[in-house]
């Protein structure tokens, strides 16, 4: 059973080992579980090691036993109820799970509704009735390995429940809660570089040199270590970008609150970059830059990360003038503006799609730019992968360039 | 089965030094990592007792604590020994009279995770914010927390654990740790207290608080926590020393109800107070 467990725990969480997995045997053979609730904590401490995966790990394990759960009736007594809830230092005996399995459940609740029908007082420290500290097999705190525990602090079918409702839930990567999480993943975008003069004494190289030097003093100096990455944001915002209003604000001010950068700045677009970008969210034309000033002012070694839905109508895109809302003055398509910074940053830049992500139905518009620009999910996941590109310079990716690159474009 | 090595660690401790309670989960799991002889990662919201759950273990089982503070340019080494070659430098020059220059020994001092190992009785050893270090810093403790023992090139001695240090360790999620270090702790992540068991923390450290104040008290507590806004979340650490504070001022009951009193005790940013006050009903 642990074996099966084991496997099926390892198909769903991430980075599951052997090693874990001799950890919980382990601590079975130690006799540290004695009850479904421990084994559900103590599992999950071991095998699971991230609270972002809790969530997963409540899935696995309400879905592994979900056959294996008791469902007592609803009506039970209260007044039984009230008796087994009382605290009692519970005496411990150690079971193993195998020999829960082998119990009868169907007999064991029959009895047990019986039971409860003809009780009519309380019962402890007995063989037959319901109550605590006693062998019956029915009640909590007691000797009997094979019962249904009633209402104490441990059983299977609380374990279960407690997985199945799935507290952890805010937990996970793909769904953006705050901004710390956000700027735990920007801060993957670090890139080290010398700058500056000699000013900087390094003491053990120093003594080295001094060693060698005899024990006469020779200093070294040497260079200060800064982030030097250059950051832009180029934003989407108006129409259907609306729903995501929230996350795009979380994002932005995660990057404009980390004094980690060389340098940040930030644009506005809408749905598609035409000719101008915005410095503002209203788009007011006074206050914008010329695309082609744009590129110029921004060599190519700043990142741009653009964060937009990439939806839009297939006009917008294709044809000039295509653009809504700007008074369609741009001469060329939105395609064009999109190749443009495609090239002038390469492997600089990527983009941020907070729409669910399916490859089997994708936008005609999102599958156009997707295929010149890497696109990732606007996730907590999605945007850690970005930044690994940004920081390499595109090395070793996959990316939704090369993914649909043999997509044909007709089929949509 | 013998008990003796399993529930140590009873979870409430409660004398001049520690005020302290775990729930039953936590509680189970510190005692499984002490059996198992692994170290327990703990993870948290900010002011959720992570540090002070080792006070609590060491002074539950009344035995030493040895705190070793991650900064960002602690290297593993530093936990395990320190060779002072400037000190050496310094005296071969002009001399000294209580250390040998030709004996490299006098220049070693141990760390705290040397300490930990040296000593004659089992110590409780607390790596606190283990994530501040540099990224690859878990992986070169990983020898270490495995055998407990570490090398001293300069003198060519292993320094081995006497008896083994029950190992805690605290992240507050600012790296991720890496998968090789992950999979020899045993990992809890506290919970955030219900208002029940939050309850039971006030009553631990103000003994002689009302239940009325009290449950106000919470009441205030439990909806600030429901402004999704606030960035700085007040948490346990923050409701205990508000409460401090309003005990401190001998406010009633009725003025509680009113409104939030030296809400700065709880709301430590500016943004955060704006969005309280926003919501807030009545005058603070």
């Amino acid at each position: 059973m642990f074996v099966e467990y084991f496997y099926y725990l390892k198909q769903i969480l991430p980075a599951v080992s052997i090693t874990e997995f001799m950890t919980l045997l382990q601590a079975l053979n130690k006799g540290l579980i004695y009850n479904m609730m421990d084994f559900y904590y103590i599992s999950r401490s071991i095998l699971c090691k991230n609270e972002h995966h809790f969530d997963l790990y409540d899935i696995a394990f309400a879905n592994f036993f979900k056959d294996a759960s008791i469902n007592l009736t609803d009506d039970i007594n209260q007044e039984i109820w009230k008796w087994l809830q009382k605290n009692i230092e519970v005496l411990h005996f150690p079971f193993s799970i195998r020999e829960f399995q082998n119990v009868n459940l169907e007999e064991l609740e029959r009895r047990f509704e019986q039971l409860l029908k003809e009780q009519n007082e309380r019962h402890d420290y007995g063989n037959k009735w319901i109550g605590t500290q006693g062998q019956s097999q029915f009640g909590n705190s007691g000797l009997n390995t094979m019962g249904i525990k009633v209402a104490g602090g441990v059983g299977l079918r609380r374990a279960v429940l407690i997985a199945q409702k799935r507290i952890f839930k805010d937990y996970r990567k793909d769904i953006i809660i705050g901004t710390r999480q956000i700027k735990v993943a920007l801060k993957r975008l670090r890139r080290l570089d010398d700058i500056g003069k000699l000013n900087e004494l390094n003491l053990d190289k120093t003594i080295d040199l001094t060693a060698k030097n005899g024990g006469d003093i020779d200093l070294f100096f040497e260079k200060r270590k800064k982030n030097n990455v250059k950051l832009i944001l180029l934003m989407d915002v108006g129409g259907t970008m609306d729903p995501y209003i929230h996350q795009v604000n979380l994002l932005f001010s995660a990057a404009n609150h980390m004094s980690h950068w060389k340098d940040f700045k930030y644009y506005y677009f809408h749905n598609c970059i035409y000719d101008k970008l915005y410095e503002n969210a209203a788009r007011s034309p006074k206050r914008a830059i010329d695309f082609d000033d744009f590129l110029r002012k921004y060599n190519s070694s700043y990142r741009i990360i653009i964060i937009g839905d990439q939806c839009m109508h297939r006009s917008e895109l294709k044809n000039p003038r295509g653009a809504i809302y700007d008074g369609a003055t741009n001469k060329k398509p939105g395609i064009y503006y999109i190749e443009e910074i495609a090239q002038h940053y390469k492997n600089n830049v990527v983009w941020l799609n907070p729409e669910p992500n399916t490859i089997e139905w994708m936008s005609w518009t999102r599958l156009v730019i997707s295929k010149i620009i890497p696109t990732y999910p606007f996730t907590i996941e999605g945007i850690e992968k970005a930044m690994d590109y940004l920081r390499t310079n595109g090395k070793n990716s996959y990316t939704t360039v090369e993914q649909l690159k043999g997509v044909p474009l007709a089929f949509y | 089965m013998s008990n003796t090595s399993f529930n140590q660690f009873q979870g409430n401790v409660n004398t001049e030094r520690v005020q302290y309670i775990a729930d039953p989960q936590l509680r189970n799991i510190v005692n499984v990592s002490i059996a198992l002889e692994r170290p327990l990662l703990v993870k948290g919201e900010p002011g959720t007792g992570k540090t002070l759950l080792s006070h609590a273990i060491a002074e539950a089982l009344g035995k030493r604590l040895i705190i070793w503070n991650i900064k960002s340019t602690t290297e593993a080494i530093d936990g395990c020994y320190m060779y002072d070659t400037v000190q050496r430098l310094n005296d071969s020059r002009f001399g000294s009279d209580d250390r040998d220059v030709n004996n490299i020994k006098d220049y070693i001092t141990l760390g705290p995770l040397g300490d930990a190992f040296d000593s004659e009785e089992q110590v409780v050893l607390l790596i606190d914010e283990i994530d501040k270090a540099d990224i690859e810093f878990p992986n070169d403790l990983l020898q270490e927390l495995d055998v407990m023992e570490f090398y001293i090139k300069e003198i060519k001695e292993f320094i081995k654990a006497k008896t083994r240090p029950i190992v805690i360790i605290t992240s507050n999620n600012e790296k991720e740790l890496p998968d090789a270090f992950l999979r020899r702790c045993v990992f809890h992540w506290i919970e955030f207290p219900s208002k029940e068991f939050m309850a039971e923390i006030c009553n631990l450290h103000y003994p002689n608080l009302k239940k009325n104040l009290l449950d106000q008290c919470l009441k205030h507590f439990y909806w600030l926590r429901t402004i999704t806004k606030i960035r700085k979340m007040p948490s346990t650490s923050e409701l205990l020393d508000w409460i401090g504070v309003l005990l401190k001022s001998g406010i009633s009951v009725d003025e509680l109800t009113k409104g939030i009193p030296f809400l700065g005790a709880l709301i430590k940013k500016e943004n955060d107070l704006e969005a309280v006050l926003a919501k807030a009903q009545f005058p603070t």
